[in-house]
């Protein structure tokens, strides 16, 4: 017998159920409490108070439905949403086009790879407030693009979104691509390096063209990269804030406002506490009409395969 | 050797285990002998790995008892239960040296320093590896690191020895050759070992006994020889022999075996029990059992073949014919001169085949 | 020449100025132009006295080069009523991004491991909840997160701002570890506890010495994060505790005073000089950091 060993008093017991994995119990605190107090916890009481008529302090005297009745009668609010919805959509598509038709770029055996790559993804480490900072001084029409191509003869040459209310958005758009697409290209790059080079080979075999391989083999194949990077650009816009706040402030007037700047403000500037509570709950909300179906789609299915 | 005076080593009493409302094992028993080499042989999926994590104590059992040594370890820890155990991966601590790996558990034990380094020194002259104690394991060949793997198991200095598949990520050549090394290694040390693998030539070279395992339960626990000759049921007669044996489907009358492609005299066959007349059964035959040639004439009866394909192996010729439709695998000799479409006298040796009933495909 | 003279006869004969080479390249140039255009631009204002910047070239290189405005946003430029420039808001960042780096990625590794290796009743469960979770939008829970940290005593200070970056880092940092600490092969875990080691040992003792890689991959995730992050920063700290990022956005921002452009872009360069280095040191680890947060496995 192993005498040398450590020796432990037979167990008479079964141990128990409690103190079993105790250890990985105790190293999993942080994240239950993270999950049930935070996530959820935080979000259950921001939802509750949205139906009460909290100011400047939460107040839960009073429920109605008025926070979100006010709230669609605002002005400021429909701006968000359409903004919202202009600058999502658009910065959905140029991203995912865009990213895969630089991954696509680069997937192509070229020389210099590394540098390029460092050139398109070096955007996604400076922050937000860079971006729009970058971006205000070269879409500043007394200096930036618009009066150097001027300069150069061209007199009537118009680039200046940050300050006209109808195009604004879409300056904020230039610099939200500038920022995000070199995370979409890298997922992609991965997601095509992923691909088994025999696929390419039969291809070849077969006679497709390069642009016919991409859009009917390798695309199709790619449909998760695709779904993941479409989730990671959604969740990154309902949150886009910093962007506006360096670049206009939501201005001209309320032209470039988000929702996000809506629920700022009114929780810490205009003491409405409860209108906040709603703006965001709506934001929740839209949050879940993208990830529930993704959601479904990833895990339901799985499940029924199985 | 009578086995019964020897005391058990390991003994596993009504084992059941279950993931959720799924029964992986149910009510296993199993009793192994001190020394004695067992191997679990099973095709994946069948449970024999699991089980062997049971022993070890990594997979927490939900029914049953587990004694170790004649210690009841069913709630102990895999370190306190008197084991080592050898991995398919190896799982050597990729950081540590040779011989940071054999001592690691042993510092997990407290086991003082001069002590280490005399286990250490003992199982690297056992295994041939002291000129390899400060390298790391990526500085090793597959089977040098196998080798490390098994001193981790033979430093705690255990009685019983567990292997998972020790020699599945090998290559050929260094399979064979470890598998002769762990048997001299049985054989000089005396120890239990419990070997899981899918191999049936690892499982007939090493062990003692085999147990034949699928869904869970033991098909069959019997000497190697037992097992090739006599198998208790289709199961294991499919499984073990390669090319596996023939199974002919027909009726017994009079002891007499009939089927559309020929009848077989079974006078000279030793049934258990004995059939009943016009009873349903399978007729198996191992392709080595069928005589070809000249031999085909020192057999008890004479049928004769047409061959479809033949594939020869060099040690051996390997010839798929056909009588009456029966499609038959024969085994000739490697030097035999056959070609696909001859006719071909074969002898058929009723003492040496197997007869099961066709509905409890039980040996009968 | 003659046709047959031209058969087919040893390697083919490379173009390298293809037309397809070229319009490849051709492409890349140009999108490359549109990547690097603002940095270029940033450098060259920081680089050139105000005069000079009015003429409004900005594309061109300085004609006379001064880091004035370095030296002046780094110590001059004013928020408010401090004018000690981005020093302090530098100063700020790195004592909130070390302790929300180092605690973060401490919690998160020990939980990843738990969740890969000593999965008990439930843990899924919260593990999913806490995936969920890096979906809600933050302003959801910002207000609730005021009132817990001012009961915690910890609100307006830098250590609620590190608990704050601690919660929300830990979804995709503990996913980060899962996954690595998954991918090790199960019978080394298997091994380790025949030899005797427990939850701890295991993870210092065996885990830990070989997982260097994705803890360098979470530090540049955290890292960049932290110091990239404007909402908490704005939300949870003082003004006078703001940091770099909030502090670089007041100044260039600021209502009074006439825009001193140079100085804003020197600003901008300073504040974003710490994520572009990790960056361009890290290189493909950055890019192992993001996707690996980014694709879920």
């Amino acid at each position: 017998m192993s005498d040398s060993l450590q020796q432990p008093a037979p167990l008479t017991q079964r141990p128990s159920r409690w103190l079993h994995n105790l250890s990985a119990k105790l190293a999993s605190l942080p994240m239950v409490l993270t999950a049930l107090v935070v996530f959820v916890g935080c979000t259950v009481w921001t939802v509750f108070y949205s139906f009460t008529n909290s100011r400047l302090l939460p107040d839960a005297s009073k429920f109605s439905l008025k926070q979100y009745e006010y709230l669609w009668t605002q002005r400021r609010w429909l701006i968000s949403i359409e903004n919202l919805a202009v600058y999502g959509a658009l910065s959905l598509i140029f991203s995912l086009v865009i990213g895969f038709f630089l991954a696509a770029l680069l997937d192509r055996k070229i020389r210099g790879e590394a540098i390029f790559r460092t050139i398109f993804l070096y955007p996604f480490a400076l922050s937000f407030i860079i971006t729009g900072l970058a971006w205000q001084w070269l879409l500043n029409p007394d200096f930036g693009i618009q009066a150097n191509i001027r300069a150069l003869g061209w007199e009537s040459f118009s680039l200046d979104p940050l300050n006209n209310p109808d195009l604004v958005i879409y300056g904020i758009l230039i610099a939200g691509v500038w920022q995000g697409t070199g995370l979409i290209m890298c997922i992609m790059l991965a997601g095509l390096r992923g691909i088994d080079e025999d696929i390419w080979k039969a291809a070849r075999v077969d006679g497709i063209s390069t642009v016919k391989t991409y859009l009917k083999i390798i695309i199709p194949m790619l449909r998760p990269v695709f779904i993941t990077a479409l989730v990671l650009i959604s969740a990154g816009i309902i949150k886009v804030y910093d962007l506006v706040v360096a670049q206009t402030s939501g201005g001209p007037g309320l032209s470039s406002q988000v929702p996000a700047m809506y629920v700022f403000d009114k929780m810490f500037k205009d003491q409405n506490l409860a209108q906040g509570f709603a703006a965001s709950t709506m934001m929740l909300v839209s949050v879940m009409i993208v990830l529930i179906p993704w959601a479904y789609l990833e895990f339901g299915g799985k499940k029924h395969a199985r | 050797m009578d086995k019964q005076n020897i005391p058990y080593s390991v003994q596993i009493k009504a084992l059941g285990l279950k993931f959720g409302e799924h029964k992986v094992l149910e009510d296993l028993n199993l009793d192994i002998h001190q020394g004695e080499f067992l191997v679990l042989l099973g095709s994946s999926g069948c449970g024999k790995s699991t089980l062997l994590n049971c022993i070890a104590g990594l997979l927490e059992i939900s029914e049953g008892q587990l004694w170790i040594q004649g210690k009841n370890v069913t709630w102990l820890e895999p370190s306190e239960r008197g084991i080592g155990m050898v991995f398919q991966s190896y799982a050597l601590y990729p950081q540590m040296t040779v011989r940071g790996n054999l001592s690691f558990g042993l510092k997990n034990a407290k086991v003082p320093p001069a002590e280490i380094k005399k286990r250490i020194e003992r199982a690297a002259e056992i295994l041939q590896i002291q000129a390899l104690l400060e390298r790391k394991p990526a500085a090793l060949s597959g089977g040098q690191r196998q080798r490390v793997a098994i001193g981790r198991a033979l430093v705690r200095d255990v009685d019983v020895f567990l292997f998972d598949e020790p020699l599945s990520n090998l290559d050929a050549k260094l399979r064979t050759d470890l598998r002769v090394e762990i048997k001299r290694l049985h054989q000089q040390l005396q120890n239990t070992m419990i070997y899981v693998t899918h191999d049936q030539i690892e499982a007939m070279t090493l062990a003692d006994r085999i147990a034949i395992m699928r869904g869970g339960k033991i098909m069959q626990l019997a000497a190697p020889a037992e097992i090739y000759n006599r198998p208790k049921n289709l199961y294991v007669a499919d499984f073990i022999g390669s090319p596996s044996m023939n199974f002919i489907e027909g009726e017994l009358q009079n002891g007499v075996f009939h089927s559309p492609a020929f009848t077989l005299n079974l006078q000279d066959y030793a049934f258990i029990t004995s059939p009943s007349s016009g009873q349903k059964v399978v007729l198996g035959l191992r392709p080595e059992h069928i005589l070809s040639g000249t031999q085909a004439a020192t057999a008890s009866q004479q049928i004769t073949a047409r061959i479809d394909l033949v594939e020869p192996m060099g040690s051996d010729t390997l010839v798929y014919a056909q009588v009456q439709g029966q499609k038959l695998r024969v085994r000739m000799d490697g030097q035999a001169q056959v070609t696909a479409g001859e006719m071909l006298s074969l002898g058929l040796q009723p003492e040496r085949a197997s007869v099961f009933d066709r509905s409890s495909e039980q040996r009968l | 020449m003659h046709a047959e003279t031209l058969e087919p006869h040893g390697p083919k004969p490379k173009r390298h100025f293809s037309r397809t080479n070229i319009m490849l390249y051709g492409t890349l140039l140009l999108i490359s132009i549109y990547y690097l255009m603002p940095l270029w631009v940033m450098v060259m204002t920081s680089l050139k006295g105000m005069p000079e910047v009015r003429l409004g070239h900005i594309f061109a290189p300085p004609i006379e080069v001064t880091f004035e405005p370095w030296v002046k946003a780094w110590s001059q430029a004013c928020t408010g009523i401090n004018c000690d420039g981005l020093s302090r808001g530098f100063w700020n960042s790195v004592q909130i991004l070390i302790p929300s780096a180092v605690l973060s990625i401490m919690v998160a590794s020990v939980n990843g491991y738990a969740l890969a290796n000593w999965k008990f009743k439930g843990s899924e469960v919260f593990f999913t909840i806490l995936m969920l979770g890096a979906f809600i939008p933050y302003q959801i829970m910002i207000y609730p997160i005021v009132i817990l940290l001012r009961e915690l005593g910890l609100y307006g200070g830098l250590s609620g701002l590190v608990l704050v970056h601690t919660i929300f880092g830990m979804p995709i940092l503990t996913l980060l570890f899962r996954n690595y600490f998954a991918g090790i092969p199960e019978e080394l875990f298997k091994a380790a506890r025949v030899d005797g080691a427990g939850f701890w040992r295991i993870y210092f003792r065996v885990l830990l010495p070989m997982s260097l890689p994705i803890f360098v991959v979470a530090i540049i995730l955290q890292t960049t994060g932290i110091w990239n992050d404007f909402l908490f920063g704005v939300i949870y700290t003082k003004p006078d505790l703001y940091p770099m990022t909030v502090q670089l956005n007041n100044i260039v921002n600021s209502v009074q005073g006439v825009k001193e452009y140079n100085v804003n872009m020197a600003a901008t360069l300073l504040t974003g000089a710490v994520p572009l280095l990790i960056y361009l040191v890290s290189g493909k680890l950055f890019v192992r950091g993001i996707a690996a947060g980014a694709v879920k496995g």
